[in-house]
């Protein structure tokens, strides 16, 4: 059986919003034990963040993408690390990750249009001096995000009633 | 010119199912919740649905030996003996069938001479008594206790032998109580069993799905291999409802004849399901794992909301139902569904419809999110504080 931090994150990993209550009820433990586990994975930093899986397909403003790769020249004694806490400075990077492989960095943009994030790409991040080159991806279409399908709705296919 | 005399008298007297009345009703509320189905909510993990499309692109689409493919039945002999320590011959002693529902059929079939008692637990799964009167066998139900958690007791289970017992279904873990029957408890019926000669069809298909201790087939007992025909498949354990692929293992002197009617009756169990099947044997522990898991946290969540609104419900630790009592508010189990269903739009099924011992019960599968278990659990106080 898994401890019960590891139970709580199974679950609220994919759906924050259970109460520590129901927590309780579904785990089998004391709702006092769920809180105050939750409380010190929030504090040590295991729990980040409660975020939203929000399918912007569904609305009508603009909202683009980008996977950009970048090939970087690591700096003595601090390796990729400074280069790193640059980049995540910037507010339009969502996302940053080393990488093994052909480049170093994967660094997800988000933007309001195309231009606005070329800009973002050639103006602040293919000009820092450590980057060698950048290439950037758009993505066309989101299909499944955090493991939850977006295009396609599931249903519950089952008859209504079954011995 | 009418026929005059159709019908066979055997097959008029059976009633229709009792959950038949309630489907009719459900249907014409297509907005309601309804957590009264029998199937996991689970899409059959995908390595498995993989296999399946993998046999049908190669041109799996031909009939098979009628005992099912020879690697099948060597996966379930694998199986059997990884989870139950139990060994069965894939030549002599294992029968892929169409469901677990076709292997209960037959081996009631192989097993029943004119006149024969086969005792069934109730309440139980619809088909265990129509199958034994169309085999030609006397049913005779032992209705069996909340108080005793719905287990078969020693007492219970001498009082309905008589000199002309063939057989008895066991339904552990059972649909629609969620009552299982532990090693202790097997071994207290267990000589009783073999001093009567007691041929024992063990319908173990929620085998996979216990929260407490493991399964313990009761064939696995001393004494007991010989005189037990096993029923199993892949529906609950790996989410497969539709693939219709299940098998029973047992004595070559039972299974044999079983395997004839199959022959007579079925030919083969559908091609491209079997292949699914092995990979659901060899790959699969980890997907049943994660389901079983889940059907866990479901359970206890429903328990402790039928706690909280005051509902009396004894502790299920297998399948995926829980079977509260709702005797103390004065309604029929089938008065109580009905009401529900009309005035919060919640299907739950009355427990008679899984015969009369059920009266005073409701089966709620919890084969559904925690999302929709929420929203119906929140109805279902509604109703309960206007009773």
């Amino acid at each position: 059986m898994e401890n019960l931090k590891e139970q709580i994150l199974n679950v609220i990993e994919k759906d924050a919003k259970i109460s520590a209550k129901e927590l309780s009820a579904m785990l089998g433990a004391e709702e006092a034990a769920v809180l105050s586990e939750t409380a010190a994975m929030e504090s040590d930093g295991t729990i980040c963040a409660y975020h939203t899986l929000i399918n912007r397909d569904r609305l009508n403003g603009d909202d683009v993408t980008a996977l950009v790769e970048l090939r970087v020249t690591p700096q003595g004694g601090d390796g990729y690390d400074k280069i790193a806490e640059t980049i995540c400075m910037y507010d339009q990077v969502d996302t940053l990750y080393l990488m093994s492989g052909a480049y170093d960095f994967l660094v997800i943009v988000k933007g309001k249009t195309i231009k606005e994030i070329s800009l973002f790409v050639s103006g602040k991040l293919a000009s820092m001096h450590e980057v060698q080159n950048t290439t950037t991806h758009f993505i066309l279409t989101r299909y499944k995000e955090q493991g939850i399908r977006l295009k396609s709705a599931k249903t519950d296919g089952r008859m209504v009633i079954c011995p | 010119m009418p026929v005059k005399n159709p019908l066979s008298d055997k097959v008029q007297s059976l009633k229709p199912s009792g959950i038949r009345k309630f489907f009719d009703l459900v249907e014409e509320m297509p907005d309601a919740i309804s957590l009264g189905v029998g199937e996991p909510d689970f899409d059959t993990p995908w390595n498995i649905r993989e296999a399946g499309i993998h046999a049908l692109n190669s041109g799996k689409t031909f009939y098979t030996a009628n005992s099912g493919i020879k690697p099948l039945r060597k996966a379930i002999s694998d199986y059997t003996k990884r989870k139950c320590s139990l060994s069965y011959d894939p030549d002599r002693e294992i029968v892929v069938t169409v469901g677990g529902s076709e292997a209960i059929d037959i081996a009631l079939r192989a097993v029943i001479n004119p006149g024969d008692e086969v005792i069934y637990i109730e309440p139980c799964y619809v088909s265990y008594m129509p199958c034994i009167v169309l085999a030609g066998g006397e049913p005779v139900a032992i209705k069996v206790l909340e108080k005793n958690e719905f287990r078969l007791t020693p007492g219970e289970l001498r009082a309905a032998i008589t000199d002309k017992t063939k057989a008895i279904i066991l339904p552990y873990p059972s649909n629609p109580t969620g009552a299982v029957m532990g090693e202790a408890d097997l071994e207290t019926i267990k000589d009783i069993l073999i001093e009567n000669d007691i041929i024992v069809i063990s319908d173990e298909i929620y085998s996979e799905l216990t929260y407490g201790e493991k399964h313990v087939s009761i064939a696995s007992l001393e004494g007991m291999r010989e005189r037990t025909v096993v029923i199993n498949g892949f529906s609950k354990t790996f989410a497969m409802t539709g693939w219709r692929v299940g098998y029973a293992t047992g004595p070559e002197l039972i299974l044999g004849q079983m395997l004839k009617i199959h022959q007579y009756a079925i030919m083969c169990a559908p091609t491209v399901s079997q292949y699914a099947a092995i990979e659901a044997l060899e790959n699969s522990d980890g997907e049943t794992e994660k389901m079983r898991l889940e059907y866990d946290r479901r359970r206890r969540y429903l328990l402790s909301a039928f706690s909280e609104m005051g509902l009396p419900c004894f502790e299920p630790l297998g399948a995926f139902y829980t079977f509260p009592n709702i005797s103390k508010f004065g309604l029929s189990s089938e008065d109580f569904a009905t009401g529900f269903l009309k005035s919060q739009k919640v299907a739950v099924i009355p427990g008679t419809a899984f015969g009369e011992s059920g009266e005073g019960f409701v089966r709620i599968c919890y084969a559904y999110s925690i999302k929709e278990l929420r929203e119906a659990m929140n109805r279902m106080g509604k109703f309960i504080s206007s009773l």
